[in-house]
Protein backbone atom coordinates (compact mmCIF):
# COMPACT_ATOMS: atom_id res chain seq x y z
CA UNK A 1 0.00 0.00 0.00
CA UNK A 2 1.35 3.42 -0.88
CA UNK A 3 1.83 6.25 1.60
CA UNK A 4 -1.19 8.03 0.10
CA UNK A 5 -3.35 4.98 0.72
CA UNK A 6 -2.22 4.80 4.31
CA UNK A 7 -3.17 8.39 4.98
CA UNK A 8 -6.51 8.14 3.20
CA UNK A 9 -9.70 8.67 5.16
CA UNK A 10 -11.70 6.21 3.11
CA UNK A 11 -9.82 3.05 2.18
CA UNK A 12 -11.38 0.63 -0.25
CA UNK A 13 -8.92 -2.15 -1.01
CA UNK A 14 -9.58 -4.91 -3.55
CA UNK A 15 -13.30 -5.06 -2.80
CA UNK A 16 -15.40 -7.69 -4.54
CA UNK A 17 -19.05 -8.54 -3.96
CA UNK A 18 -20.97 -11.57 -5.15
CA UNK A 19 -24.72 -11.94 -4.82
CA UNK A 20 -26.27 -15.39 -5.02
CA UNK A 21 -29.69 -15.28 -6.61
CA UNK A 22 -31.98 -17.98 -7.96
CA UNK A 23 -30.60 -17.49 -11.45
CA UNK A 24 -27.04 -17.98 -10.23
CA UNK A 25 -24.21 -15.82 -9.03
CA UNK A 26 -23.91 -12.16 -9.88
CA UNK A 27 -20.64 -10.33 -9.46
CA UNK A 28 -21.63 -6.81 -8.48
CA UNK A 29 -18.16 -5.47 -7.72
CA UNK A 30 -14.81 -6.80 -8.89
CA UNK A 31 -11.54 -5.71 -7.29
CA UNK A 32 -12.39 -2.10 -6.58
CA UNK A 33 -9.71 0.00 -4.90
CA UNK A 34 -10.29 3.61 -3.97
CA UNK A 35 -8.59 5.91 -1.52
CA UNK A 36 -10.15 9.20 -0.57
CA UNK A 37 -8.22 11.82 1.37
CA UNK A 38 -9.57 13.60 4.41
CA UNK A 39 -11.69 16.59 3.44
CA UNK A 40 -12.15 15.53 -0.17
CA UNK A 41 -15.52 15.58 -1.95
CA UNK A 42 -15.45 12.54 -4.22
CA UNK A 43 -18.25 11.41 -6.53
CA UNK A 44 -18.76 8.04 -8.15
CA UNK A 45 -20.67 7.91 -11.41
CA UNK A 46 -21.51 4.72 -13.22
CA UNK A 47 -24.30 3.01 -15.11
CA UNK A 48 -27.23 1.54 -13.17
CA UNK A 49 -26.38 -1.75 -11.51
CA UNK A 50 -22.63 -1.15 -11.43
CA UNK A 51 -22.53 -1.69 -7.67
CA UNK A 52 -21.92 1.89 -6.60
CA UNK A 53 -24.70 1.79 -4.03
CA UNK A 54 -23.39 -1.56 -2.77
CA UNK A 55 -19.97 0.01 -2.26
CA UNK A 56 -21.50 2.86 -0.30
CA UNK A 57 -23.57 0.50 1.85
CA UNK A 58 -20.39 -1.39 2.72
CA UNK A 59 -18.82 1.81 4.01
CA UNK A 60 -22.07 2.53 5.88
CA UNK A 61 -21.74 -0.87 7.58
CA UNK A 62 -25.01 -2.11 6.08
CA UNK A 63 -23.32 -4.74 3.89
CA UNK A 64 -20.07 -6.73 3.88
CA UNK A 65 -17.66 -7.20 1.00
CA UNK A 66 -17.13 -10.77 -0.26
CA UNK A 67 -13.42 -10.06 -0.70
CA UNK A 68 -11.16 -7.15 0.23
CA UNK A 69 -11.94 -4.45 2.73
CA UNK A 70 -13.82 -1.16 2.85
CA UNK A 71 -13.05 0.97 5.86
CA UNK A 72 -12.93 4.50 7.18
CA UNK A 73 -9.77 5.40 9.06
CA UNK A 74 -8.87 7.41 12.15
CA UNK A 75 -12.20 8.20 13.74
CA UNK A 76 -12.32 11.23 16.00
CA UNK A 77 -12.97 10.06 19.54
CA UNK A 78 -16.59 10.38 20.61
CA UNK A 79 -17.88 11.21 17.12
CA UNK A 80 -19.66 8.93 14.69
CA UNK A 81 -17.56 7.60 11.81
CA UNK A 82 -20.11 8.06 9.05
CA UNK A 83 -23.69 8.96 8.24
CA UNK A 84 -25.59 7.98 5.15
CA UNK A 85 -28.01 10.13 3.19
CA UNK A 86 -30.29 7.55 1.63
CA UNK A 87 -31.68 7.41 -1.87
CA UNK A 88 -35.37 8.36 -1.92
CA UNK A 89 -37.58 8.91 1.10
CA UNK A 90 -35.89 7.90 4.32
CA UNK A 91 -37.05 10.42 6.91
CA UNK A 92 -39.30 8.83 9.51
CA UNK A 93 -42.93 9.71 8.73
CA UNK A 94 -43.76 9.38 12.45
CA UNK A 95 -41.32 12.06 13.59
CA UNK A 96 -41.45 15.80 13.15
CA UNK A 97 -38.80 17.52 11.04
CA UNK A 98 -36.99 18.48 14.25
CA UNK A 99 -37.01 14.96 15.70
CA UNK A 100 -35.83 13.53 12.39
CA UNK A 101 -32.91 15.94 12.21
CA UNK A 102 -32.05 15.24 15.87
CA UNK A 103 -32.18 11.45 15.41
CA UNK A 104 -28.45 10.72 15.20
CA UNK A 105 -27.61 12.99 18.13
CA UNK A 106 -30.36 11.46 20.28
CA UNK A 107 -29.28 7.91 19.44
CA UNK A 108 -25.79 8.63 20.69
CA UNK A 109 -27.07 10.41 23.80
CA UNK A 110 -25.86 13.92 23.01
CA UNK A 111 -26.86 16.52 25.61
CA UNK A 112 -30.09 18.39 24.89
CA UNK A 113 -28.28 21.75 24.70
CA UNK A 114 -26.03 20.44 21.92
CA UNK A 115 -29.03 19.00 20.08
CA UNK A 116 -30.85 22.34 20.24
CA UNK A 117 -27.86 24.23 18.90
CA UNK A 118 -26.75 21.82 16.15
CA UNK A 119 -30.21 20.86 14.88
CA UNK A 120 -31.30 24.50 14.89
CA UNK A 121 -28.19 25.40 12.89
CA UNK A 122 -28.70 22.80 10.15
CA UNK A 123 -32.45 23.33 9.88
CA UNK A 124 -31.57 26.98 9.30
CA UNK A 125 -28.99 26.04 6.66
CA UNK A 126 -31.55 23.90 4.86
CA UNK A 127 -34.31 26.57 5.15
CA UNK A 128 -36.45 24.27 7.29
CA UNK A 129 -36.62 26.28 10.55
CA UNK A 130 -40.23 27.22 9.93
CA UNK A 131 -41.17 23.57 9.46
CA UNK A 132 -39.49 22.16 12.58
CA UNK A 133 -42.80 20.95 14.00
CA UNK A 134 -44.23 19.67 10.69
CA UNK A 135 -44.52 16.00 9.82
CA UNK A 136 -42.91 14.75 6.61
CA UNK A 137 -46.23 14.15 4.83
CA UNK A 138 -46.85 17.90 5.06
CA UNK A 139 -43.65 18.62 3.11
CA UNK A 140 -42.70 18.39 -0.57
CA UNK A 141 -40.25 15.75 -1.78
CA UNK A 142 -37.46 18.33 -1.99
CA UNK A 143 -38.04 19.45 1.59
CA UNK A 144 -38.06 15.87 2.85
CA UNK A 145 -34.70 15.29 1.20
CA UNK A 146 -33.40 18.43 2.89
CA UNK A 147 -34.44 16.93 6.23
CA UNK A 148 -32.40 13.85 5.33
CA UNK A 149 -29.35 16.01 4.54
CA UNK A 150 -29.80 18.00 7.75
CA UNK A 151 -30.09 14.74 9.73
CA UNK A 152 -26.79 13.48 8.35
CA UNK A 153 -24.89 16.76 8.86
CA UNK A 154 -26.34 17.30 12.35
CA UNK A 155 -24.95 13.92 13.41
CA UNK A 156 -21.50 15.46 12.76
CA UNK A 157 -19.84 12.35 11.33
CA UNK A 158 -16.25 12.10 10.05
CA UNK A 159 -17.47 11.02 6.65
CA UNK A 160 -20.70 11.70 4.79
CA UNK A 161 -21.95 9.03 2.44
CA UNK A 162 -24.59 10.20 -0.01
CA UNK A 163 -26.50 7.76 -2.19
CA UNK A 164 -28.05 9.61 -5.14
CA UNK A 165 -29.73 11.91 -2.63
CA UNK A 166 -31.29 14.20 -5.23
CA UNK A 167 -32.12 11.69 -7.98
CA UNK A 168 -35.84 11.64 -7.23
CA UNK A 169 -36.19 15.43 -7.40
CA UNK A 170 -37.11 17.61 -10.35
CA UNK A 171 -34.43 19.78 -12.01
CA UNK A 172 -35.26 22.96 -10.12
CA UNK A 173 -35.33 21.38 -6.68
CA UNK A 174 -32.17 19.50 -7.55
CA UNK A 175 -30.42 22.78 -8.43
CA UNK A 176 -31.50 24.39 -5.16
CA UNK A 177 -30.34 21.43 -3.07
CA UNK A 178 -27.00 21.25 -4.90
CA UNK A 179 -26.36 24.90 -4.10
CA UNK A 180 -27.37 24.29 -0.50
CA UNK A 181 -25.06 21.29 -0.25
CA UNK A 182 -22.17 23.28 -1.76
CA UNK A 183 -22.63 26.00 0.86
CA UNK A 184 -22.89 23.62 3.81
CA UNK A 185 -19.99 21.51 2.60
CA UNK A 186 -17.67 24.44 1.94
CA UNK A 187 -18.25 25.50 5.53
CA UNK A 188 -17.64 22.05 7.10
CA UNK A 189 -15.21 20.45 4.58
CA UNK A 190 -16.12 16.94 5.62
CA UNK A 191 -14.94 13.96 3.64
CA UNK A 192 -17.80 13.07 1.28
CA UNK A 193 -18.42 10.09 -0.94
CA UNK A 194 -21.30 10.98 -3.24
CA UNK A 195 -23.03 8.53 -5.57
CA UNK A 196 -24.85 9.91 -8.59
CA UNK A 197 -25.74 9.06 -12.15
CA UNK A 198 -25.66 12.72 -13.13
CA UNK A 199 -22.31 13.83 -14.61
CA UNK A 200 -23.27 17.49 -14.21
CA UNK A 201 -24.01 16.98 -10.55
CA UNK A 202 -20.73 15.14 -10.00
CA UNK A 203 -18.62 17.87 -11.63
CA UNK A 204 -20.53 20.69 -9.91
CA UNK A 205 -20.02 19.30 -6.42
CA UNK A 206 -16.79 17.31 -6.41
CA UNK A 207 -13.03 17.61 -6.10
CA UNK A 208 -12.73 14.28 -7.84
CA UNK A 209 -14.96 12.04 -9.97
CA UNK A 210 -14.53 8.29 -10.27
CA UNK A 211 -16.20 6.59 -13.23
CA UNK A 212 -17.17 2.94 -12.78
CA UNK A 213 -17.64 0.28 -15.44
CA UNK A 214 -20.83 -1.63 -16.12
CA UNK A 215 -21.33 -4.78 -14.03
CA UNK A 216 -19.12 -6.16 -12.67
CA UNK A 217 -18.20 -2.73 -11.35
CA UNK A 218 -14.56 -1.65 -11.50
CA UNK A 219 -12.90 1.75 -11.39
CA UNK A 220 -12.59 2.94 -14.99
CA UNK A 221 -11.13 6.43 -14.71
CA UNK A 222 -10.37 8.79 -11.87
CA UNK A 223 -10.59 12.48 -12.78
CA UNK A 224 -9.60 15.49 -10.68
CA UNK A 225 -11.96 18.46 -10.74
CA UNK A 226 -9.72 21.48 -10.15
CA UNK A 227 -12.53 24.04 -10.41
CA UNK A 228 -12.09 26.86 -7.86
CA UNK A 229 -14.17 27.12 -4.69
CA UNK A 230 -16.42 28.51 -3.38
CA UNK A 231 -18.43 27.39 -6.35
CA UNK A 232 -21.65 28.66 -7.76
CA UNK A 233 -23.64 26.16 -9.76
CA UNK A 234 -24.68 28.70 -12.39
CA UNK A 235 -21.30 30.38 -12.88
CA UNK A 236 -19.62 26.99 -13.28
CA UNK A 237 -21.62 26.42 -16.42
CA UNK A 238 -20.04 29.49 -18.03
CA UNK A 239 -16.57 28.10 -17.33
CA UNK A 240 -15.07 26.32 -20.42
CA UNK A 241 -13.15 24.00 -18.12
CA UNK A 242 -16.47 22.75 -16.73
CA UNK A 243 -17.65 21.74 -20.20
CA UNK A 244 -14.37 19.99 -20.86
CA UNK A 245 -14.60 17.97 -17.65
CA UNK A 246 -18.19 16.97 -18.34
CA UNK A 247 -17.10 15.90 -21.84
CA UNK A 248 -14.20 13.81 -20.51
CA UNK A 249 -16.37 12.04 -17.96
CA UNK A 250 -19.18 11.41 -20.42
CA UNK A 251 -16.68 9.94 -22.91
CA UNK A 252 -15.54 7.45 -20.28
CA UNK A 253 -19.09 6.71 -19.16
CA UNK A 254 -20.71 6.36 -22.57
CA UNK A 255 -19.53 2.83 -23.45
CA UNK A 256 -20.57 1.58 -20.02
CA UNK A 257 -24.02 3.08 -20.26
CA UNK A 258 -24.52 1.64 -23.75
CA UNK A 259 -23.40 -1.77 -22.57
CA UNK A 260 -25.83 -1.67 -19.63
CA UNK A 261 -28.62 -0.65 -21.99
CA UNK A 262 -27.83 -3.73 -24.11
CA UNK A 263 -26.37 -1.74 -27.00
CA UNK A 264 -22.94 -2.17 -28.59
CA UNK A 265 -20.49 0.68 -28.05
CA UNK A 266 -19.77 2.60 -31.27
CA UNK A 267 -16.59 1.50 -33.06
CA UNK A 268 -15.73 4.80 -34.77
CA UNK A 269 -14.55 6.78 -31.82
CA UNK B 1 -96.78 15.41 -7.77
CA UNK B 2 -97.05 18.39 -10.02
CA UNK B 3 -94.25 19.17 -12.36
CA UNK B 4 -96.19 21.91 -14.13
CA UNK B 5 -96.06 24.48 -11.33
CA UNK B 6 -92.44 25.56 -11.20
CA UNK B 7 -91.50 27.64 -8.17
CA UNK B 8 -89.52 30.85 -8.71
CA UNK B 9 -85.80 30.26 -8.27
CA UNK B 10 -86.07 26.67 -9.39
CA UNK B 11 -86.79 27.60 -12.99
CA UNK B 12 -85.44 24.88 -15.23
CA UNK B 13 -82.35 25.72 -17.19
CA UNK B 14 -82.47 25.40 -20.95
CA UNK B 15 -82.18 21.78 -21.96
CA UNK B 16 -83.27 20.60 -18.53
CA UNK B 17 -86.64 19.00 -18.47
CA UNK B 18 -88.48 18.84 -15.13
CA UNK B 19 -89.32 15.27 -16.03
CA UNK B 20 -85.67 14.34 -16.47
CA UNK B 21 -85.67 10.86 -14.95
CA UNK B 22 -81.99 11.10 -13.91
CA UNK B 23 -82.49 14.22 -11.83
CA UNK B 24 -85.89 13.38 -10.44
CA UNK B 25 -88.87 15.65 -10.53
CA UNK B 26 -88.27 17.46 -7.24
CA UNK B 27 -84.53 18.09 -7.53
CA UNK B 28 -82.99 19.42 -4.29
CA UNK B 29 -85.79 18.23 -2.03
CA UNK B 30 -85.25 14.64 -2.94
CA UNK B 31 -81.47 14.77 -2.36
CA UNK B 32 -82.10 16.07 1.16
CA UNK B 33 -84.44 13.14 1.70
CA UNK B 34 -81.75 10.79 0.41
CA UNK B 35 -79.27 12.20 2.92
CA UNK B 36 -81.75 11.56 5.74
CA UNK B 37 -82.20 7.89 4.77
CA UNK B 38 -79.51 6.48 7.12
CA UNK B 39 -81.26 8.17 10.05
CA UNK B 40 -84.75 7.40 8.88
CA UNK B 41 -84.24 3.69 8.34
CA UNK B 42 -83.57 2.71 11.97
CA UNK B 43 -86.33 5.04 13.16
CA UNK B 44 -88.65 3.49 10.62
CA UNK B 45 -87.75 0.02 11.82
CA UNK B 46 -88.44 0.98 15.45
CA UNK B 47 -91.81 2.51 14.46
CA UNK B 48 -92.73 -0.62 12.52
CA UNK B 49 -91.68 -2.75 15.46
CA UNK B 50 -93.75 -0.63 17.85
CA UNK B 51 -96.85 -0.88 15.67
CA UNK B 52 -96.37 -4.56 14.94
CA UNK B 53 -96.06 -5.57 18.57
CA UNK B 54 -98.94 -3.33 19.69
CA UNK B 55 -101.23 -4.63 16.95
CA UNK B 56 -100.17 -8.18 17.73
CA UNK B 57 -98.39 -9.03 14.49
CA UNK B 58 -95.28 -9.60 16.63
CA UNK B 59 -95.56 -11.66 19.79
CA UNK B 60 -94.90 -9.05 22.49
CA UNK B 61 -93.64 -11.72 24.87
CA UNK B 62 -90.52 -12.03 22.67
CA UNK B 63 -90.58 -8.62 20.97
CA UNK B 64 -91.93 -6.12 23.49
CA UNK B 65 -92.63 -2.69 21.99
CA UNK B 66 -89.61 -0.34 22.03
CA UNK B 67 -91.51 2.06 24.31
CA UNK B 68 -92.10 -0.79 26.78
CA UNK B 69 -88.36 -1.55 26.78
CA UNK B 70 -87.45 2.10 27.33
CA UNK B 71 -89.94 2.30 30.20
CA UNK B 72 -88.00 -0.45 31.98
CA UNK B 73 -84.67 1.43 31.86
CA UNK B 74 -85.58 3.79 34.72
CA UNK B 75 -86.52 1.10 37.26
CA UNK B 76 -83.51 -1.01 36.26
CA UNK B 77 -81.15 1.89 36.88
CA UNK B 78 -82.88 2.76 40.16
CA UNK B 79 -82.48 -0.77 41.47
CA UNK B 80 -78.74 -0.43 40.75
CA UNK B 81 -78.85 -3.68 38.81
CA UNK B 82 -77.97 -2.20 35.43
CA UNK B 83 -75.11 0.06 36.46
CA UNK B 84 -73.41 -2.42 38.79
CA UNK B 85 -73.53 -5.21 36.22
CA UNK B 86 -72.32 -2.89 33.46
CA UNK B 87 -69.46 -1.66 35.62
CA UNK B 88 -68.41 -5.23 36.49
CA UNK B 89 -68.32 -6.21 32.81
CA UNK B 90 -66.39 -3.05 31.87
CA UNK B 91 -63.84 -3.77 34.60
CA UNK B 92 -63.36 -7.34 33.42
CA UNK B 93 -62.95 -6.18 29.84
CA UNK B 94 -60.39 -3.49 30.76
CA UNK B 95 -58.31 -5.74 33.04
CA UNK B 96 -58.42 -8.60 30.55
CA UNK B 97 -57.52 -6.18 27.76
CA UNK B 98 -54.40 -4.94 29.54
CA UNK B 99 -53.30 -8.45 30.50
CA UNK B 100 -53.73 -9.67 26.91
CA UNK B 101 -52.61 -6.58 25.01
CA UNK B 102 -49.28 -5.86 26.72
CA UNK B 103 -47.69 -9.27 26.06
CA UNK B 104 -49.32 -9.31 22.61
CA UNK B 105 -47.73 -5.98 21.78
CA UNK B 106 -44.26 -6.93 23.06
CA UNK B 107 -44.26 -10.35 21.42
CA UNK B 108 -45.59 -8.89 18.17
CA UNK B 109 -42.85 -6.24 18.08
CA UNK B 110 -40.17 -8.84 18.78
CA UNK B 111 -41.61 -11.20 16.14
CA UNK B 112 -41.54 -8.41 13.58
CA UNK B 113 -37.94 -7.51 14.40
CA UNK B 114 -36.34 -10.92 14.88
CA UNK B 115 -36.77 -13.44 12.12
CA UNK B 116 -35.80 -16.48 14.19
CA UNK B 117 -38.33 -15.69 16.88
CA UNK B 118 -40.95 -15.23 14.16
CA UNK B 119 -40.13 -18.62 12.64
CA UNK B 120 -40.55 -20.27 16.06
CA UNK B 121 -43.67 -18.46 17.29
CA UNK B 122 -45.64 -17.96 14.08
CA UNK B 123 -46.78 -21.60 13.66
CA UNK B 124 -47.87 -21.70 17.31
CA UNK B 125 -49.97 -18.58 16.85
CA UNK B 126 -51.39 -19.84 13.56
CA UNK B 127 -52.38 -23.17 15.16
CA UNK B 128 -54.03 -21.73 18.28
CA UNK B 129 -55.65 -18.63 16.77
CA UNK B 130 -58.55 -20.42 15.02
CA UNK B 131 -59.68 -22.18 18.21
CA UNK B 132 -62.80 -20.32 19.40
CA UNK B 133 -61.85 -18.71 22.69
CA UNK B 134 -65.27 -19.49 24.14
CA UNK B 135 -64.47 -23.18 23.59
CA UNK B 136 -61.57 -23.03 26.01
CA UNK B 137 -63.57 -21.24 28.69
CA UNK B 138 -64.36 -24.54 30.47
CA UNK B 139 -60.63 -25.16 30.69
CA UNK B 140 -60.18 -21.75 32.28
CA UNK B 141 -62.98 -22.61 34.73
CA UNK B 142 -60.98 -25.70 35.72
CA UNK B 143 -57.75 -23.73 35.97
CA UNK B 144 -58.97 -20.53 37.62
CA UNK B 145 -62.27 -21.45 39.20
CA UNK B 146 -65.63 -19.70 38.97
CA UNK B 147 -64.35 -16.30 40.15
CA UNK B 148 -62.97 -13.28 38.34
CA UNK B 149 -59.76 -14.90 37.12
CA UNK B 150 -61.36 -17.23 34.58
CA UNK B 151 -63.38 -14.42 32.99
CA UNK B 152 -60.46 -12.01 32.83
CA UNK B 153 -58.30 -14.80 31.41
CA UNK B 154 -60.64 -15.60 28.52
CA UNK B 155 -60.82 -11.91 27.62
CA UNK B 156 -57.03 -11.64 27.81
CA UNK B 157 -56.56 -14.60 25.46
CA UNK B 158 -59.11 -13.19 23.02
CA UNK B 159 -57.37 -9.81 23.03
CA UNK B 160 -53.87 -11.26 22.75
CA UNK B 161 -54.32 -12.76 19.27
CA UNK B 162 -55.49 -9.79 17.20
CA UNK B 163 -52.87 -7.61 18.90
CA UNK B 164 -49.93 -9.98 18.40
CA UNK B 165 -50.87 -10.71 14.78
CA UNK B 166 -51.44 -7.08 13.82
CA UNK B 167 -48.35 -5.84 15.64
CA UNK B 168 -46.06 -8.36 13.93
CA UNK B 169 -47.64 -7.53 10.56
CA UNK B 170 -47.25 -3.83 11.34
CA UNK B 171 -43.53 -4.16 12.00
CA UNK B 172 -43.04 -6.23 8.85
CA UNK B 173 -44.88 -3.60 6.82
CA UNK B 174 -42.31 -0.93 7.78
CA UNK B 175 -40.18 -0.09 4.73
CA UNK B 176 -36.69 -1.66 5.15
CA UNK B 177 -35.02 1.71 4.63
CA UNK B 178 -36.19 2.88 8.08
CA UNK B 179 -34.40 -0.01 9.78
CA UNK B 180 -31.30 0.82 7.73
CA UNK B 181 -31.56 4.40 9.01
CA UNK B 182 -31.74 3.07 12.56
CA UNK B 183 -28.69 0.88 11.99
CA UNK B 184 -26.75 3.64 10.25
CA UNK B 185 -27.35 5.99 13.17
CA UNK B 186 -26.30 3.23 15.57
CA UNK B 187 -29.64 2.83 17.31
CA UNK B 188 -29.45 0.11 19.98
CA UNK B 189 -31.92 -2.77 20.10
CA UNK B 190 -34.17 -0.95 22.54
CA UNK B 191 -33.86 2.34 20.60
CA UNK B 192 -34.88 0.53 17.41
CA UNK B 193 -37.91 -0.84 19.28
CA UNK B 194 -38.90 2.59 20.48
CA UNK B 195 -38.08 4.79 17.48
CA UNK B 196 -38.71 2.51 14.49
CA UNK B 197 -40.68 -0.67 15.21
CA UNK B 198 -43.32 0.69 17.62
CA UNK B 199 -44.20 3.97 15.87
CA UNK B 200 -43.96 2.38 12.42
CA UNK B 201 -46.32 -0.43 13.41
CA UNK B 202 -48.80 1.80 15.28
CA UNK B 203 -51.36 2.18 12.48
CA UNK B 204 -51.80 -1.59 12.24
CA UNK B 205 -51.57 -2.00 16.03
CA UNK B 206 -54.56 0.33 16.36
CA UNK B 207 -56.48 -1.83 13.90
CA UNK B 208 -55.64 -4.78 16.15
CA UNK B 209 -56.87 -2.87 19.20
CA UNK B 210 -60.24 -2.24 17.55
CA UNK B 211 -60.64 -5.90 16.64
CA UNK B 212 -59.57 -6.86 20.18
CA UNK B 213 -62.22 -4.64 21.79
CA UNK B 214 -64.98 -6.32 19.80
CA UNK B 215 -63.57 -9.71 20.69
CA UNK B 216 -63.37 -8.78 24.38
CA UNK B 217 -67.03 -7.73 24.53
CA UNK B 218 -68.14 -10.92 22.80
CA UNK B 219 -66.14 -13.11 25.16
CA UNK B 220 -67.05 -11.40 28.42
CA UNK B 221 -70.76 -11.79 27.67
CA UNK B 222 -70.30 -15.47 26.81
CA UNK B 223 -68.18 -16.08 29.91
CA UNK B 224 -70.64 -14.33 32.22
CA UNK B 225 -73.52 -16.37 30.78
CA UNK B 226 -71.70 -19.64 31.38
CA UNK B 227 -70.16 -19.13 34.76
CA UNK B 228 -71.19 -15.91 36.37
CA UNK B 229 -73.38 -14.29 38.95
CA UNK B 230 -72.73 -10.74 37.77
CA UNK B 231 -72.12 -8.73 34.63
CA UNK B 232 -74.12 -7.95 31.50
CA UNK B 233 -73.90 -11.53 30.25
CA UNK B 234 -75.33 -12.75 33.55
CA UNK B 235 -78.07 -10.10 33.33
CA UNK B 236 -79.12 -11.39 29.91
CA UNK B 237 -79.02 -15.02 31.03
CA UNK B 238 -80.89 -14.26 34.24
CA UNK B 239 -83.60 -12.30 32.47
CA UNK B 240 -84.13 -15.24 30.14
CA UNK B 241 -84.58 -17.52 33.15
CA UNK B 242 -86.96 -15.09 34.86
CA UNK B 243 -88.59 -14.26 31.54
CA UNK B 244 -88.05 -10.51 31.89
CA UNK B 245 -87.54 -9.91 28.21
CA UNK B 246 -87.35 -6.10 28.51
CA UNK B 247 -84.28 -6.38 30.76
CA UNK B 248 -82.67 -8.68 28.22
CA UNK B 249 -83.13 -6.09 25.48
CA UNK B 250 -81.79 -3.32 27.71
CA UNK B 251 -78.64 -5.34 28.42
CA UNK B 252 -78.22 -5.92 24.67
CA UNK B 253 -78.51 -2.17 24.05
CA UNK B 254 -75.95 -1.43 26.75
CA UNK B 255 -73.47 -3.87 25.16
CA UNK B 256 -73.96 -2.21 21.81
CA UNK B 257 -73.47 1.24 23.34
CA UNK B 258 -70.31 0.00 25.10
CA UNK B 259 -68.96 -1.15 21.74
CA UNK B 260 -69.62 2.25 20.20
CA UNK B 261 -68.10 4.14 23.15
CA UNK B 262 -64.97 1.96 23.23
CA UNK B 263 -64.56 2.52 19.51
CA UNK B 264 -64.87 6.30 19.89
CA UNK B 265 -62.22 6.25 22.61
CA UNK B 266 -59.86 4.14 20.51
CA UNK B 267 -60.35 6.46 17.52
CA UNK B 268 -59.47 9.43 19.71
CA UNK B 269 -56.39 7.66 21.10
CA UNK B 270 -55.39 6.81 17.53
CA UNK B 271 -55.64 10.45 16.51
CA UNK B 272 -53.33 11.41 19.37
CA UNK B 273 -50.81 8.59 18.89
CA UNK B 274 -50.63 8.63 15.09
CA UNK B 275 -50.77 12.32 14.21
CA UNK B 276 -48.47 11.73 11.26
CA UNK B 277 -50.87 9.58 9.31
CA UNK B 278 -52.45 11.04 6.21
CA UNK B 279 -56.18 11.12 6.78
Amino acid sequence: MSAVANEAKIRVQGVGKKFTTRSGETIALDDVSLHIAEGQFCSIVGPSGCGKTTLLRMLADLERPTTGSAAIGDPRPGKPIQSLVFQGDSVFPWMTVWDNAAYGLRMRGAPESEIREVVGHYLGKTSLSKFAKAYPHELSGGMRQRVSVARAFANDPDVLLMDEPFSALDEQNKAILQDELLRIWEETRKTVLFITHSVDEAVTLSDRVVVMTARPGRVKVDIDIPLPRPRNRLQLRANPEYGELVYRIWSALQDEVLQTAGLQPEENR
Amino acid sequence: MSTETVKPGTAPKPGWSPRDPLRGATGGKESRFVRMLPILSPIGLLVLWEIASRVGVLDDRFFPAPTAIVAQIGPLIESGELLSNTWISVQRVLIGFVIGAVPGLLLGLAMGLYRYLRLIVEPLVAATYPVPKSAIFPLFLLLFGLGEASKVAVVAVGVFFPIVINTAAGVLAIAPVYRDVGRNFRASGFQTFRTVALPGALPLIMTGVKLAIGMALMLIVAAEMLGGDSGLGYLIWNSWQTFSVETMYIALIVISVLGVVFNLIVNEVERLLVPWQRS
